[in-house]
């Protein structure tokens, strides 16, 4: 491993005070490098989504230390003043439903990140392009997210979650409502750009079909993770 | 940086253009009435500026003709000419009354003038000015009636001869301008089974029939049924004089009320149609708080449609500021579909309306702020339900 995209260290979160009180995340400790992806698995409940928020800079942890980069974004309670510009920025995100915004055609669609970090139009719209190209729908840039199917949609958000060339994306169950082929195509999909990119990819999944493709996975239970090898060969 | 706003209409133009003309057809409605009432406005106006004068002479203690009845004899002119700075004094009767022509009838304010005198319509649109001393009649277009029609005022029968246009009540009602004998006699001759009943009362009056005193009975009789009456002189004065002075001279030596353009126009516009400016305002302030309620509800329902898309937009680092520009835009974009389709319609229905409706530049300058000022208001409940949006919401869980 050549440095780290993501690191966490010792992250907890607790919801509410007292007797009420739930530890969602205990003691978490986590690394990812740049090009690498990794897996987060878990059973319902046992913290996958309050840690994939945790990283994606929507909820604060209670008590540990994030690092993206070479960039310490919480420390015990301390955290980086614009949460809001580091998940423009540094977090691309890719969902279980692609959530393209519907009333954008698909380039605008990835674009837009760009340029709502201020790009140009023009220098957004080729970047986006670019990205689509790279991923096989690039003779869709002008078609309507509803004129797509469910693995070109799923594509054009893994392109829009590479717009800002982040360090580190987040995929939250991104197979799940495909068949097995196309869950297998966006894995490889997720697995090329890491490397093309070198970006580090933590993938939140249930599919049994693609938790073989890891080289790593990280099981979260009550949690807690734990470490394991994956069953991918290098 | 793209209009999220402007793209977002795009991409649901139809159910947009739909609902600005449903609140189109709500601000033409609004725009209509201010036009009402501005057209009520101006028929008044219209009644003062046709009439010509510059002082209104009527009843002692009256604020007549329009707002209230006056009575005042047909001979008064006489001595108001005598007055310094009066140029020209006239006669006028007012009746609102229904004018017949065949089996329908038409609600007219009958004014009886003389010609060539204060009173006379301003201008004709077809045929001539009344030349007869009696039963000749000049109407109003929006009477309906046509050159060579017969009308029937009271008793008698009336050719129409000229037609005017906007000379109109400060009701609304047009007018049938005849001579200004007959419509003293169609406004204080009663009929004739009246007269021979009120002949057989006086006769059977001992004091008015005195057997020692002959003629006496004839002349009471004369005087029950002469037509000496008019509702108000209306006054020129001369270049140079005040109407106010003049005025004063009238009030003080006649013992009758005089009123200038401006009281006269006080009168009609701050008295005679407060009320139903005051139920205009109503319907005005009704209907803006329901434009309000609409456009509320359509941005709110409209933003609560888009709620996962605002999350992601949140998610992936769109300012709160953009997010509320874009509902912003939205509403500001219906309200302005929404002016121009009022516009238009109150423009395309306000002539087939009854009354005169004038819709003013003005009033749809000022209804246009409105409508953005309403929108933008309108927009605040949605704008308040997408930044209360998690962006947490994005990520399942």
């Amino acid at each position: 491993m050549d440095g780290f995209g993501i690191r966490i260290e010792g992250l907890s979160k607790r919801y509410g005070e007292g007797d009420t009180a739930v530890d969602a995340l205990k003691d978490v400790n986590m690394t990812v490098a740049p090009g690498e992806v990794v897996g987060l698995i878990g059973p319902s409940g046992s913290g996958k989504s309050t840690l994939l928020k945790c990283l994606g800079a929507v909820i604060e942890p209670t008590t540990g230390k994030m690092t993206l980069g070479d960039e310490v974004i919480y420390d015990n309670g301390w955290k980086i003043p614009d949460l809001r510009a580091l998940r423009r920025d540094r977090i691309g995100f890719v969902f279980q439903a692609p959530y393209l915004i519907p009333f954008l055609d698909v380039i605008d669609n990835v674009a837009l990140l760009p340029m709502l970090a201020g790009r140009p139009n023009g220098e957004s719209r080729k970047r986006a392009l670019e990205l689509l190209e790279a991923l096989d729908v690039g003779h869709r840039a002008k078609a309507q997210p509803s004129q797509l199917s469910g693995g070109e949609q799923q594509r054009v958000a893994i392109a829009r979650a590479l717009a800002n060339q982040p360090p580190v994306i987040l995929a939250d169950e991104p197979t799940a409502p495909l068949d097995s082929e196309r869950a297998l195509s966006v894995v490889r999909i997720l697995n090329q750009m890491a490397q093309q990119f070198n970006t580090a990819i933590i993938v939140v999944t249930h599919d049994e079909k693609i938790i073989p493709t890891f080289k790593r996975i990280y099981h979260i239970r009550d949690g807690k993770t734990f470490e394991e090898k994956g069953l991918a060969l290098n | 940086m793209i209009s999220l706003a402007g793209r977002d209409i795009l991409h649901s133009w139809s159910k947009f253009v739909l609902t600005g003309i449903g609140l189109g057809l709500l601000i033409g409605v609004t725009l209509t009435m201010a036009g009402v009432y501005r057209g009520m406005v101006d028929d008044a106006k219209a009644l003062l500026n046709n009439s010509g004068a510059d002082l209104w002479v009527v009843q002692q203690d009256t604020q007549g003709p329009y707002a209230e009845s006056s009575s005042i004899h047909d001979d008064v002119y006489r001595s108001l000419l005598s007055l310094s700075g009066v140029a020209r004094a006239a006669n006028v009767t007012y009746l609102t009354m229904q004018v017949r022509l065949d089996n329908t009838d038409v609600r007219a304010m009958v004014v009886g003038f003389e010609p060539g005198q204060p009173g006379e319509p301003g201008y004709l649109i077809a045929g001539r000015h009344i030349t007869r001393n009696h039963y000749e009649a000049v109407a109003d277009v929006k009477t309906g009636f046509r050159l060579g029609d017969s009308i029937r005022i009271r008793r008698h029968d009336y050719r129409v001869v000229g037609l005017t246009k906007r000379m109109v009540s400060s009701g609304g009602d047009p007018m049938v301008f005849i001579p200004l004998k007959d419509a003293q006699e169609a406004q204080f001759l009663k009929d004739n089974d009246a007269i021979l009943n009120e002949r057989a009362r006086t006769a059977a009056n001992p004091t008015l029939n005195r057997p020692g005193v002959p003629g006496l009975l004839e002349a009471i009789q004369a005087s029950q049924n002469a037509n000496r009456n008019v509702n108000a002189l209306l006054v020129q004065v001369s270049p140079g004089s005040q109407p106010e002075t003049v005025a004063n001279e009238v009030r003080r030596w006649k013992h009758l009320q005089a009123f200038t353009r401006l009281q006269m126009e006080e009168i009609l516009v701050a008295k005679l149609i407060a009320t139903s400016a005051r139920q205009i305002a109503m319907f005005l302030v009704i209907l803006a708080v329901v434009s309000a309620a609409i456009v509320a509800f359509i941005i709110y329902t409209m933003t609560l449609g888009k709620i996962r898309e605002i999350a992601v937009l949140k998610l992936i680092g769109t300012r709160n500021r953009t997010i509320a520009g874009m509902i912003l835009q939205q509403a500001l974009g219906l309200g302005l579909i929404g002016f121009l389709v009022g516009k238009v319609s109150a423009t395309v229905w306000a002539p087939f309306f009854p009354k005169y409706v004038l819709l003013e530049p003005g009033d749809a300058a000022r209804g246009f702020v409105v409508v953005m000022l309403i929108c933008a208001l309108a927009s605040t409940l949605a704008i308040r339900a997408a930044l209360r949006v998690d962006p947490a919401t994005a990520i399942g869980g």
